[in-house]
């Protein structure tokens, strides 16, 4: 065949499949959006669900899932940070330091139920924290940390070289070159590894199966040791064990779940796009 | 003062460093803590190779060859279609697209990684699976058939980000070799691109693959959840991760049945493991 012909015809098919990557995306959220527009109001968001959750809001859940997110990050955050300046700054190349890449690597790919198992087995049974918010945030943080570590050592190693050499020839010690002449130009990059690894666990079901998910607890939690209702378990339990639900509320649930996640994850990726742009060195 | 404080940032540094080696340690220890016990009870050979899964009944049987099956089935069906088009979609974010539309195309397919899986698993089920259900005129569209396709999409962003780095890195001296030889672009893509970048495209295939095999609650929702040895992709089956989500809640705290699901749990963290380690060492390659 000529070749320019079978070129064209090879990008017109490498297009197609571009596009049917791409176009679940949209489809997905425009059936959402689409049926679960009209479930949205003011009750909806601040009312606890009633009538066996056939009826009412979603409060609680939105509820849950931001303290979820917001107790996880807590932890996470100053943990991957410290960890993510040890890989950068600290370590030395040699295998301490290529198991400790390998058990990032792992750490991320553990799936998502085994860490419900592991969250389980150590913090509810073996700590005793029981079925609670601490035991959620802490499962969700492991689960977020290597992202977060890798993000953090990425925007440190962006940082140029000499930076680092002219606060330590001006007789500042290592941390404090860390410190005052390395972290500040990193810390952009850092927050939108931390958005972004938030955006996807705040969407996770299965590790707060049997750590802190509520399956039905229309009040809010009164301490870090109460279930709580999160919205990806709810919507799990609305759309498959509630036996005729109007469906109007299931959309509404899962269109306040993908509002959540998206914009969160829209704002770290603008972030991070702009920043790119801004760096001058 | 500024000393001590000192010290005791760069122990808290030094301590952070190795927590990620102390968790993976830590979640394999307590995976076989409670895993271990189940093995007092029921041999290995009639855990592993059994045939049947019933935990509820009595006597009862703990075969996890129909869970195995099952994610194996789905994950070869999402391969099929996530391989040829993610690695398909990665050469034309690299090589193809007009680079004014490369960003809002990677930035689409990281959307798709961020929508959560039970969203996906929920638009499957009132979509997808009643149109399975119709086209093949079955008696439930919970097929393993719609789990691949659904499973196919999640494994999608994985597979196309790593797959694009991979070519990306690809120097760009062998395309230019090529294209000064007289090849089309096309050409060169496909005759010598691909072949430089082909261990970063086997690593992103691995990680998808480590993806698709731990994905639970789409799959829990749209895979019927039958616990029996598959056929055909159009018959209902169960992961070795939807069997963990759905039963660990019924399950009594220290019977058979709940150490039996950590030693799935066990099963599918070694092959998780592997799958990391393989697309590890093919991600290394490149890099030398």
């Amino acid at each position: 065949m000529n070749p320019k012909l079978s070129q064209k015809i090879a990008f017109t098919v490498l297009f197609l499949s571009a596009l049917i990557t791409i176009l679940p995306v949209l489809l997905i959220i425009a059936v959402i959006v689409k049926n679960g527009i009209s479930a949205i109001s003011w009750k909806f968001l601040t009312a606890a669900p009633t009538n066996g959750m056939r009826s009412g809001g979603i409060f609680p859940a939105i509820v849950g899932t931001f303290y979820l997110a917001l107790g996880s990050t807590a932890i996470s955050l100053p943990l991957g940070v410290l960890g993510g300046i040890y890989l950068s700054e600290y370590s030395k190349d040699n295998l301490f330091t290529r198991i400790l890449k390998l058990g990032i690597i792992n750490l991320a790919g553990v799936p998502s139920i085994v860490y419900g198992l592991f969250g389980l087995s150590l913090f509810v049974i073996y700590l005793k924290f029981g079925v609670s918010l601490i035991s959620g945030c802490l499962t969700l943080a492991i689960m977020e940390l290597p992202s977060i570590i890798t993000a953090t050592r990425a925007a440190l190693n962006s940082v140029p070289q000499s930076f680092r050499e002219v606060s330590l020839s001006l007789g500042a010690t290592k941390w404090q070159t860390i410190r005052y002449s390395v972290l500040p130009h990193a810390l952009p990059g850092i927050i939108t590894g931390a958005v972004l690894s938030n955006a996807r666990t705040t969407g996770e079901t299965a590790p707060i199966l049997f750590t802190v998910a509520a399956f039905y607890l229309p009040h809010l939690p009164s301490s870090v040791m109460d279930q709580v209702m999160a919205l990806p378990y709810h919507l799990y339990v609305i759309s498959t064990q509630i036996p005729g639900i109007n469906k109007n509320i299931t959309y509404g649930t899962a269109l306040v779940l993908i509002v959540f996640t998206l914009s969160l994850n829209l704002f770290g990726i603008i972030l991070r796009t702009y920043l790119r742009r801004q760096k001058k060195w | 003062m500024k000393k001590i404080k000192e010290f005791i940032i760069e122990k808290a540094i030094f301590l952070s460093g190795g927590l990620s080696i102390i968790f993976v340690v830590l979640i394999f220890v307590f995976l076989i803590k409670e895993g271990v016990l189940f093995f007092k009870y029921v041999p290995l050979r009639d855990s592993l190779m059994g045939n049947n899964w019933y935990p509820l009944s009595n006597p009862e049987q703990f075969g996890m060859l129909p869970l195995i099956l099952g994610s194996l089935l789905v994950t070869i069906g999402s391969m099929l279609i996530s391989i040829p088009l993610g690695v398909a979609c990665a050469f034309y974010i690299a090589e193809v697209v007009n680079p004014k539309f490369k960003d809002i195309l990677k930035t689409g397919v990281e959307l798709l990684a961020a929508i959560p899986s039970v969203v996906i698993g929920f638009v499957g089920m009132v979509t997808l699976v009643p149109w399975v259900k119709s086209i093949f005129n079955l008696p439930t569209g919970l097929t393993a058939l719609s789990g691949s396709i659904m499973l196919a999409f999640m494994a999608m962003p994985t597979i196309v980000s790593i797959a694009e780095d991979a070519i990306t890195a690809v120097p760009r001296r062998y395309k230019e070799a090529a294209l000064a030889l007289g090849a089309t672009h096309w050409q060169a893509m496909y005759k010598v691109i691909i072949v430089a970048a082909a261990p970063g495209i086997f690593a992103a295939v691995m990680l998808g693959v480590g993806r698709v095999i731990g994905e639970t609650m789409a799959v829990m929702m749209i895979t019927g959840n039958a616990a029996v040895i598959p056929h055909t992709f159009l018959e209902p089956v169960r992961t070795l991760t939807a069997t963990i989500a759905a039963e660990m809640g019924e399950s009594i705290r220290g019977s058979n049945h709940y150490y039996a699901l950590f030693v799935v749990g066990i099963i599918l963290f070694v092959i998780t493991f592997i799958i990391n380690l393989l697309a590890d060492i093919f991600l290394h390659r490149i890099k030398k």
